[in-house]
C-alpha cells in the first residue's frame, strides 16, 4: 500500500460479513495443514461489519485470516469497525511477541485509515492477547485512542461489549483439547519427511521391526504427546517425552527379544535395548518441540528443560544408535541371525 | 532475581500507580488488583509474555520477556542470533 503521508483523503472501508463463505472454510484446513503457511493473509485496512455508524465500536486483529474470521464470526448481528494490522500473516499473540502487532503498527494504521474521521469516539478494542506488543499507555499519548483490552477468545466478545468488562475466566488463557488437537496435523505435516526418511534408514540398520519402531516413537511425540499433555506425570516435557516414548518403544523391544529365541541371550537383549535406548530421546525431543505450542511455556523454562534434558536425549540416543550399527555388523559379517 | 525461581519477573509495588493494567493484560492470573495496588499473586504461572511490563506505565514490571519455544532457542542457538523469535505461523 503506499500511503505517501501516510493518512489518505478517502480511505477504503471494505465491507465484511459474519458468515463464513465455503471459501473460507477450506482456506482454514489448509491453513491448520500448513500448507503456504504464512499465506492465509487478509489485507490491513479498515472494514465495515454490517452497519457501523461514527459511534460504533472499533474491534484490531491481525490479518491472519484465522484471527480475521474468529473476530467477525463472534460478532454476529454486531455493528462495527474492523481494524486490520498488518502483522505478515501471523495471528495475534504470536505477533505480538515478535512485535509487529505492536504500538508502531497501530498508531500507524490509525492513521493510515484515517480513523479519526470515521468514528467520534476514541476508544480501540484490541485483543488481550495483543498487548505483549502493545503499550496501551503510548497509543494514547501517539494517537489520541485509548486501548480497551478485550477478552481472550473471540467468542467472548458478546458478552463483553455488555458492560465493557471481562470476567477472570475471560482473561485466562486456555489450552483444551480442541486447542491441542488443532495444532496435530502442522506438526504431522512438518515431521513427514524426516519421518519418511528415519524409517528407510532404520529399516537398513534393525530391519521392520525398528522401522515400526521409529513410526511409533515419532506418533507417540507428535500425535499422543498433544493429546495426554494434562495427564501425564511430572512437569516437564522431556521427562513426559522419555516416559510415552519408553512406552511407545517397549512393544518393540520385547517382539525384538522374544522374535529368535534360539539366539545367544546377550544378542537379543542387545537387540532389544537397541530399541529401547534410541526410540524413547526422539519421543522426548518432539515433546520437548511442543512447548513452543503451548500457552503456558516461559522461556527461563524451556531453556532450563534443554540444559537438563538435551544431553541425556543425545546420549540415550547416541549409544542406542551405535548398538544399532554393532548389531547391523554383527548380522552382516558374524553371519548370527 | 525474580519473584519465583522459575522464571524472571519482577514486580516492585512502590512504583504501583493502581492502574489494573497488569490484571488485566496477564492470561495467567499472575497479578490482581487489591485495595487499588497490585499485587503478584501468583508468579510461579508467568510464561514471559512481556505483557504486564509493556503496559506498565510506571515501569514497575520488569520480565526478561520473549518465546518459550524449545525449537526457536535451538534454531537461534544454532545460528548464532541471541533473541530468539519463533518463525511458525
Amino acid at each position: 500500500m503506499s500511503e505517501p503521508d501516510g493518512r489518505p483523503a478517502h480511505p477504503d472501508i471494505q465491507p465484511t460479513t459474519s458468515t463464513m463463505a465455503l471459501a473460507d472454510c477450506w482456506d482454514h484446513v489448509l491453513a491448520r495443514w500448513g500448507v503456504d503457511r504464512t499465506e492465509h493473509r487478509v489485507e490491513p485496512g479498515l472494514y465495515a461489519l454490517g452497519s457501523p455508524a461514527a459511534d460504533s465500536p472499533v474491534f484490531v486483529t491481525a490479518n491472519y485470516t484465522l484471527s480475521f474470521d474468529a473476530l467477525r464470526s463472534a460478532l454476529a448481528g454486531i455493528d462495527g469497525y474492523i481494524m486490520v494490522l498488518d502483522t505478515q500473516g501471523i495471528n495475534v499473540w504470536c505477533a505480538a511477541g515478535k512485535g509487529t502487532f505492536g504500538t508502531d503498527e497501530v498508531v500507524h494504521r490509525v492513521e493510515a485509515t484515517a480513523l479519526h474521521d470515521v468514528v467520534d469516539h476514541r476508544v480501540l478494542i484490541l485483543p488481550q492477547l495483543g498487548a505483549p506488543g502493545v503499550a496501551a499507555h503510548e497509543v494514547k499519548s501517539r494517537s489520541g485512542f485509548k486501548v480497551e483490552y478485550g477478552p481472550v477468545r473471540a467468542a467472548d466478545l458478546p458478552a463483553y461489549l455488555e458492560n465493557r468488562q471481562a470476567t477472570p475466566d475471560m482473561r485466562r488463557v486456555r489450552f483444551t483439547l480442541r486447542d491441542r488437537l488443532v495444532l496435530i496435523p502442522v506438526e504431522l505435516v512438518h515431521i513427514l519427511l524426516p519421518l519418511l526418511i528415519a524409517t528407510v534408514v532404520a529399516f537398513f540398520l534393525g530391519g521392520p521391526l525398528a522401522s515400526a519402531g521409529v513410526v511409533a516413537a515419532v506418533l507417540a511425540g507428535v500425535v499422543l504427546f498433544p493429546v495426554l499433555l494434562p495427564w501425564l506425570p511430572t512437569r516437564d516435557f522431556s521427562g513426559q517425552g522419555f516416559i510415552l516414548g519408553g512406552v511407545a518403544a517397549l512393544p518393540f523391544a520385547i517382539a525384538a527379544f522374544l522374535r529368535h529365541p534360539d539366539a545367544a541371550w546377550w544378542l537379543r537383549a542387545g537387540r532389544a535395548l537397541a530399541l529401547l535406548l534410541p526410540l524413547p530421546p526422539v519421543t522426548a525431543f518432539l515433546a520437548l518441540n511442543f512447548t513452543g505450542s503451548t500457552t503456558f511455556t516461559s522461556r527461563s523454562g524451556v531453556r532450563r528443560e534443554m540444559f537438563a534434558y538435551i544431553p541425556v536425549m543425545a546420549w540415550t540416543f547416541g549409544i542406542g544408535i551405535g548398538l544399532t550399527i554393532v548389531l547391523a555388523i554383527v548380522r552382516v559379517f558374524g553371519g548370527l541371525s | 532475581m525474580g519473584a519465583s525461581e522459575l522464571n524472571t519477573l519482577q514486580y516492585d509495588p512502590k512504583l504501583c500507580i493502581g492502574c489494573g493494567m497488569c490484571s488485566i493484560v496477564c492470561p495467567h492470573a499472575v497479578f490482581a488488583q487489591n485495595d487499588h495496588v497490585a499485587q503478584l499473586v501468583y508468579p510461579d504461572a508467568c510464561m514471559e509474555c512481556g505483557a504486564c511490563q509493556r503496559n506498565c506505565p510506571t515501569g514497575a514490571i520488569a520480565v526478561d520477556s520473549g518465546v518459550g519455544c524449545a525449537a526457536a532457542m535451538m534454531r537461534d542457538a544454532l545460528t548464532g542470533r541471541k533473541e530468539a523469535t519463533c518463525e511458525c505461523g
